[in-house]
């Protein structure tokens, strides 16, 4: 309890000194549920150019990734912010499964290293954030451990959340079911891959990070 | 065989968070699940992934986690105030924390009513 009225007293004081340039709005989410592929999205909308490399192996993030001074505007208004693509947390790297996937065991075993150091510095950006958008395949079960704990995690430290359900031109996808699980949020469905429901995206994050 | 170290609250009680989180996955590293009464704090089940992350070499490729909080559900108003407020004094005794090695826990399962702790099927050489 102290600890939280902690994290919201330097949040508040943070905030009051803070240009409104400066907003940090972080991807997280478990791998392949899509951050890159939004962070591509977006940076493509808004400055023309992509963020970084997407790939169907699990982990190809594996640093913090930043792209300064987006600027979107939406129904007259205009945000401002500072995009970080994060790797994506879980609680488990093997190579092995790397190695499934057609990689060869040196390369294996490094993208497992690198995707362990990835995970923590994840995790180690958490208090760094403004507002989060936290990216979810909705193929998936949405009440994984890892997903109540993130979401779990930036409650705590009272950061907006906005939470996406992504892949939603999949037969599969389930966007009803994310809503289901994380009912106390505002759960947007889309695509990222193809930019289906991507206007009402850009709408939802000026009420977490306007 | 698959085992199972049962570590009540009050052994974690008095510990820092660190501590708390080194105590339980020493226990994981020795291949044995744990059931921990109650649940750590927010803070601390994201430390506990990120030193999960800092321990993964050899045979050790990190863990599964489940919280389960059959009480969470279903509580309203003043009850889940007056809970909160004796969970962030005293701890969150509430529920169970199942944390596993990876290596021998594939997927841990839960449902309203269940849970499912699938293991690994480990083949002997020979």
């Amino acid at each position: 309890m102290i600890g939280a009225l902690k994290n919201l007293i330097n949040k508040l004081l943070k905030n009051l000194f803070k240009k409104k340039k400066d907003i940090k709005l972080g991807l997280y989410g478990p791998p392949n549920g899509g951050k890159t592929t939004l962070a591509n999205r977006i940076c493509k909308d808004w400055l023309g150019e992509d963020m970084g490399e997407v790939s169907n192996i699990a982990h190809e993030t594996r640093e913090i990734q930043i792209k300064e001074q987006i600027s979107i505007k939406s129904k007259g208004r205009e945000l401002d912010f500072n995009l970080v693509d994060t790797p994506g947390i879980a609680t488990k790297i093997d190579y092995e499964e790397f190695v499934k996937a057609g990689m060869k065991e040196k390369e294996a075993k490094q993208r497992a290293k690198e995707a362990t150091k990835g995970i923590i510095d994840a995790i180690k950006w958490l208090d760094e954030m403004d507002a989060v958008v936290i990216v979810l395949d909705a193929t998936k079960d949405p009440y994984t451990q890892v997903n109540i704990t993130i979401v779990g995690n930036l409650q705590a430290r009272n950061i907006p959340v906005l939470i996406v359900a992504n892949k939603s031109d999949l037969k599969k996808a389930d966007v009803k079911k994310v809503q289901a699980a994380y009912p106390q949020y505002n759960v947007i469905g889309i695509s990222a891959k193809y930019g289906n429901n991507i206007d009402k995206f850009y709408e939802a994050l000026f009420d977490i990070a306007g | 065989m698959v085992t199972f170290q049962f570590v009540p609250y009050y052994e974690i009680e008095d510990l820092g968070s660190a501590r708390r989180v080194k105590k339980l996955i020493d226990i994981v590293k020795q291949n044995k699940i744990v059931l921990l009464q109650g649940r750590l704090k927010k803070e601390e089940e994201t430390d506990l992934i990120a030193i999960a992350m800092e321990e993964i070499k050899g045979k050790f490729r990190g863990i599964e986690l489940a919280v389960i909080n059959p009480e969470e559900k279903g509580q309203e108003g003043l009850k889940r105030l007056r809970n909160n407020f004796f969970n962030a004094i005293l701890g969150d005794r509430q529920g169970l924390t199942i944390i596993g090695p990876a290596s021998i826990v594939k997927d841990i399962k839960k449902d309203p009513t269940k849970i499912e702790l699938l293991t690994k099927e480990v083949r002997k050489k020979g």
